[in-house]
């Protein structure tokens, strides 16, 4: 059984998220609210995954992303307001794994936590083959196929790509992405990764012009879905 | 016209060589500002009449409205002339104004008309022609003026007889005295000067032929007047002030280009005038000698101990005083104990280099120094213009404006002299004159036993001088001559008579006589200076007086009322002071709302802040005249003179905050320098206190904005926060229950009414989004971040988190590859994309579909070849937009269907439009056959593609393929 821990200082939202998560998915859920009982907790409960409001009394949410990063790569969901893109982008870079904008429904909510703690718990079963529904990537032989017919990528697409499998159902910004693909010196170059991407859609997704795999937060960077098997 | 010196263009030592005066180089970009706004002048400048002065103007206009400029004919007097009326024909022509005026009627130049037509060139002929009693102006170059000022060109002529500086001389020349003449400053500052000439015979020849204008009335007079010699003189008068305002062109050009450093402020000239009859031709010649100078000009009278007491003269230092202002000089009553050390000192204070005096007769050569001598005793470096001033008969050539201030009986410095010397004091000196005499007779008498009959003399003397000094001049010279009288009958052998036996007490008489004068002399001087001071203090004392009561007034009425009370006392019989009705008020909401509050100030109706009784002289008129003008006018000005008050903005730095309409006690003098500047201090101070309450309440105004600023954020915060959050939660909850229900088996009934609380929340909640959204943008908060997109990316991106909705509503995407990757922010294009895309969702019936294009497209009606604008339709099938409401639906809280039972709020469609345009393009919405509503987006486009140096040469990229 999954363990939760809410960092969130209104009582409402972490009510409902807690009877949420412990009525429908059935995991045990922890309050904090506040980022000192947070840091507490996460050391104390060692929680399968944290929800954290950025907005909390004591502090900035930031440095409760940063302190928890100095120990553990458990996933991370943020809550956040929807203007604040920068606010986003500066916790996915700190170390968050995803992020959801209030006001949520109950179901994305549930996704979101399933596809983290997939991600978290399966990370050590590691399989050199990935199905993207038709397509099918060999990390070990790097062969990248459609239906069966081989697909031709570059190497910063296949890097790219690689980079996404990596990390399924995380936020990856795009300056996450430039420095994992092209390296440091790139950090200004933003539309390299767009410019890549398209081009990476065009060959696997099937409609380019509305992916399922190759996920675009828009302002902030891409997320790859994988497909419930 | 003798100079003693020459010009000295030698630079002063005291002066900074060759370095551009920023005063000089400010005043030239002021001159350029004002410039630009103003209309131009161009005048038509000519030797006489006849010379076709008009003719050239019409041809010139001709030219002018074949270019297709708006041309429209002010005044032209044709004076029944064929060639010229022809000319008149295809254009434009005001009519005139009708002016009755003591059962006659006059037809004039129409102002108003023409300010209220405002054509891009008007023609106003005959510059120098004065108006009609009753008009705005006395003279049409004031006319003129108004009209450069509203921006309007002006074409007019000019003959040189007019000019103001070369009256004296043309009439020396002619004999023809003229009446109607133009300030030279107003030609000088003309943008254009078109010398309009022919030859002395020409005319001639052309007067014979009947073609020059000739008023029956003074056809003798004229005819004089047209005499070759004369024409000869006067077309070289023309051709000459051509000349010079060519130079000065040429020099004007060089200072702004710099092309050699000629910085010379010493040129300027300082004019003494004297109180005699002759100081006109003086003042001319200084005139021009600073126009061909082309340097400023100060005329001054000194004011000292020997000069005030001659009070008759006065009348003749006022005429010369106002003859130089109208000729453009400064001027200036000083005080000094000499004339020469006044004249000395002024010249220091300003930098004057060259001091103008007339030369008199000389009379008593020798015996005492002349000014000259005098001035340059006390400083070696100025340099003397003597003009040769002899007496000329006592002619005078009276403008029209003398009528404003009429003839003189007791100027104003004569008032105060005689105060000093007021003839019932004198009454009673005489009195105390021969008593004191007859006391020190009986005395003498008396004592003549034990006296001398010198003591006698000696006390006869000090009689003399107690009433020399305490009575002036002419009492201790009556004390004089009955003294020496008295002594003579009863003291001096043969007593008893007149006869004088010894020769020497005729020295005695002398002595005596001498003495008294010089006493009465030093005396005299000295009340005049104490005379003086005490004036000044009294000044200082009664301005101070305002000054402090205006200081502790809180409001303008406290103002306006101490101002009023205070002018009554000193200056005025009655005072009207006026201010706009919507100067801002603190806390109203149009003040709170405009950030320029200056521009406010300008607007309003005039209005009295306190109950004053108006006079009946008072014109509303002119009042709002001087508001908007920010000039003085009426009694005492150029403009309306006609009315019996004087107005005055009262304005700081250019901004006017009221007027000041006031009826002068003593209109003779009230124009005098001394009293001018009184009022100005005055006015100054009343317009700085009213500036200082202004300000205050702008401060205040500025506290409260900044306090409705903070507001406003708490506000928004409260909106982002503790709306935000229940509406969360409210949502959560919903969806929880609907959850539940979903494992359950639930009534049709109650899954509804969760559904609806679940979309209503989600409404409240875009509703607060849009509500913040929007007034961020309104407070400007909005910072653009473009960069390089992927439109499809984008578009994906919107659609994949409402895939759900699109269920229902089938959507077609359609990008042209030439728009793949576009330079603009993306977030803001995101939302507004998002907004139009619920917006069709939300407003059309489920199954029909939805569209969304993206093209290149050319901009409509655009003058650049190959323009084009990316171009994003958001098309929809539904019942489209209501007629007529295609651009209503834009504006804030304006829905397409007012019955709609549709949620939703109209400030999505408002804040797109916004956002749309914050991005530099344009949002439209249009209804589409046969039936749907399309939503067209216009973005500039550039051929420019996303820049990708590097991207493939990278090291990084030279690994082996992977694969």
């Amino acid at each position: 059984m999954a363990t939760v821990l809410i960092i969130e200082d209104e009582p409402h939202i972490a009510r409902f998220i807690k009877s949420a998560l412990e009525q429908q998915a059935g995991f045990q859920v922890f309050v904090a609210d506040s980022c000192q009982r947070g840091l507490i907790d996460t050391a104390s409960r060692r929680p399968d995954l944290v929800i954290l409001d950025l907005g909390l009394p004591d502090g900035d949410g930031q440095t409760v992303i940063t302190e928890i990063r100095t120990w553990t790569a458990m996933p991370i969901i943020v809550l956040s307001a929807r203007s604040d893109e920068q606010e986003k982008i500066k916790a996915l870079n700190q170390g968050a794994d995803d992020y959801l904008i209030k006001p949520f429904g109950m179901g994305e909510l549930l996704a979101r936590v399933n596809a983290q703690l997939r991600r978290w718990q399966g990370q050590t079963e590691t399989s050199s083959l990935i199905h993207l529904d038709d397509v099918c990537i060999d990390l070990a032989t790097r062969q990248v196929t459609k239906n069966s017919q081989p697909i031709h990528l570059t190497p910063i697409e296949y890097r790219l790509l690689t980079t996404l499998l990596r990390y399924p159902e995380k936020v990856l910004t795009h300056q996450q992405l430039l420095t994992e693909v092209w390296g440091k010196g790139h950090r200004e170059q933003e539309h390299y990764v767009r410019i890549f991407m398209s081009n990476l859609r065009q060959k696997i997704e099937t409609n380019p012009a509305r992916p399922k795999f190759l996920l675009t937060e828009i302002g902030v960077g891409y997320r790859l879905h994988l497909p419930n098997q | 016209m003798l100079s003693s010196s020459g010009f000295n263009y030698a630079k002063r030592p005291t002066m900074k060589d060759a370095r551009p005066d920023p005063d000089v180089l400010l005043q030239q970009i002021h001159a350029q500002d004002v410039k630009t706004q103003r209309g131009k002048l161009k005048i038509f400048f000519g030797s006489s009449a006849g010379v076709g002065k008009t003719y050239d103007m019409l041809t010139a206009a001709h030219q002018a409205k074949a270019q297709g400029l708006d041309v429209l004919v002010g005044i032209v007097e044709t004076h029944g002339r064929q060639e010229t009326q022809a000319l008149l024909a295809g254009l434009d022509i005001l009519p005139l104004k009708t002016i009755h005026y003591r059962d006659q009627v006059l037809y004039e130049f129409d102002l108003d008309s023409a300010l209220a037509r405002k054509p891009t060139i008007l023609l106003v002929d005959e510059l120098a022609h004065s108006n009609a009693p009753t008009s705005r102006h006395p003279k049409r170059w004031q006319d003129v003026e108004e009209l450069i000022q509203a921006g309007i060109n002006v074409y007019t002529t000019l003959n040189v007889q007019h000019l103001a500086s070369l009256n004296d001389v043309i009439n020396q020349i002619t004999g023809v005295a003229v009446r109607e003449t133009l300030p030279d400053w107003f030609f000088d500052q003309a943008d254009a000067i078109v010398l309009v000439d022919i030859t002395a015979d020409e005319l001639l020849t052309r007067l014979q032929e009947g073609k020059v204008y000739l008023p029956s009335q003074a056809q003798k007079a004229v005819k004089h007047f047209f005499r070759k010699g004369n024409l000869i003189a006067l077309r070289e008068l023309a051709l000459r002030r051509t000349a010079d305002r060519v130079d000065a062109d040429m020099r004007d050009y060089r200072k702004q280009a710099a092309i050699t450093p000629i910085w010379n402020t010493a040129d300027q000239l300082l004019v003494g005038v004297g109180n005699s009859s002759n100081n006109e031709r003086l003042i001319r010649h200084a005139a021009r000698l600073a126009t061909s100078l082309h340097t400023q000009w100060y005329v001054v009278y000194v004011e000292t101990p020997n000069r005030q007491a001659k009070t008759v003269n006065q009348q003749w230092v006022l005429d010369a005083l106002r003859l130089a202002e109208e000729l453009g000089a400064k001027t200036d009553v000083i005080s000094a104990s000499s004339i020469a050390e006044g004249l000395t000192t002024y010249a220091h204070q300003f930098n004057i280099g060259h001091v103008v005096l007339g030369q008199h007769q000389i009379k008593f050569a020798g015996i005492r120094p002349s000014i000259a001598e005098l001035i340059s005793q006390q400083d070696t470096k100025l340099d003397l213009i003597l003009v040769n001033q002899t007496h000329e008969r006592n002619k005078k050539i009276q403008g029209n404006n003398n009528s404003s201030i009429s003839l003189q009986k007791k100027p104003f410095i004569d008032r105060l002299a005689s105060q000093a010397i007021n003839s019932k004091h004198n009454q009673v000196g005489y009195l105390v004159a021969i008593i004191g005499c007859t006391i020190v007779t009986v005395i003498g008498l008396s004592l003549l036993t034990w006296f001398d009959s010198a003591n006698v003399l000696m006390l006869y003397l000090l009689m003399i001088v107690f009433v020399s000094v305490r009575f002036g001049r002419i009492p201790g010279v009556i004390a004089t001559l009955i003294s020496v009288s008295c002594f003579d009958y009863f003291f001096v052998q043969p007593t008893m008579s007149f006869s004088v036996s010894d020769v020497q007490y005729l020295v005695t008489f002398a002595v005596m006589l001498i003495v008294s004068l010089l006493i009465n002399n030093l005396a005299v001087g000295l009340r005049f200076q104490a005379f003086v001071a005490r004036r000044r203090e009294q000044q200082a004392i009664i301005i101070s007086h305002l000054a402090q009561q205006l200081s502790v007034a809180r409001k303008n009425e406290h103002i306006v009322t101490e101002a009023q009370r205070w002018l009554r006392n000193h200056i005025a019989n009655d005072v009207v002071i006026l201010m706009p009705s919507t100067l801002p008020e603190p806390l109203s909401e149009q003040a709170l709302l405009s950030d320029s509050i200056k521009s406010t100030g300008r607007r309003g109706q005039l209005q009295t802040l306190v109950d004053s009784n108006i006079p009946p002289e008072f014109d509303w008129a002119i009042a709002q005249w001087v508001f908007d003008h920010n000039q003085n006018a009426g009694f005492g000005t150029h403009t309306l003179v006609a009315n019996a008050m004087h107005y005055r903005p009262l304005s700081v730095s250019g901004q006017v905050f009221g007027i000041v309409a006031l009826m002068p006690n003593m209109p003779n003098s009230f124009h005098l320098p001394e009293n001018q500047r009184l009022l100005d201090m005055a006015v100054s101070q009343i317009a700085l206190a009213l500036e200082r309450i202004h300000l205050a309440k702008t401060a205040q105004l500025a506290v409260i904005k900044a306090e409705g600023e903070r507001l406003r954020g708490t506000l928004l915060s409260a909106l982002s926060h503790d709306i935000r959050t229940p509406v969360t939660v409210l949502s959560a909850l919903a969806s929880n229950l609907m959850q539940h229900y979903n494992s359950q088996t639930p009534d049709a009934i109650t899954k509804n009414l969760v559904q609806d609380i679940q979309q209503q929340a989600q409404n409240i909640q875009q509703l607060v989004v849009n509500i913040l959204d929007y007034a961020s943008l309104q407070s400007g908060g909005l910072t653009l971040k473009p960069q390089w997109i992927s439109l499809e990316e984008l578009i994906g991106g919107i659609i994949y988190p409402m895939e759900e909705l699109f269920k229902t509503h089938p959507l077609t995407i359609n990008i042209d590859p030439q728009v793949q990757f576009i330079f603009t922010d993306e977030l803001i294009l995101a939302r507004v994309l998002t907004n139009l895309l619920t917006n069709a969702i939300n407003y059309t019936p489920i199954e029909t579909p939805i569209f969304i294009e993206a093209t290149l497209e050319p901009v409509a009606n655009n003058t650049i070849q190959n323009q084009h604008s990316l171009t994003i339709r958001v098309t929809d099938q539904g019942s489209g937009i209501k007629a007529g409401m295609e651009t209503k639906i834009f504006e804030r809280f304006t829905r397409g269907d007012n019955e709609s039972t549709t949620t939703g709020l109209g400030l999505g469609l408002a804040l797109s439009r916004e956002l749309v345009q914050n991005l530099g393009g344009t949002l439209t919405a249009q209804n589409i056959a046969p039936h749907g509503a399309q939503f067209t987006i216009r973005l500039p486009w550039t051929a420019a593609q996303p820049d990708l140096t590097g991207l493939l040469a990278e090291p990084m990229l030279a690994t082996q393929p992977d694969f």
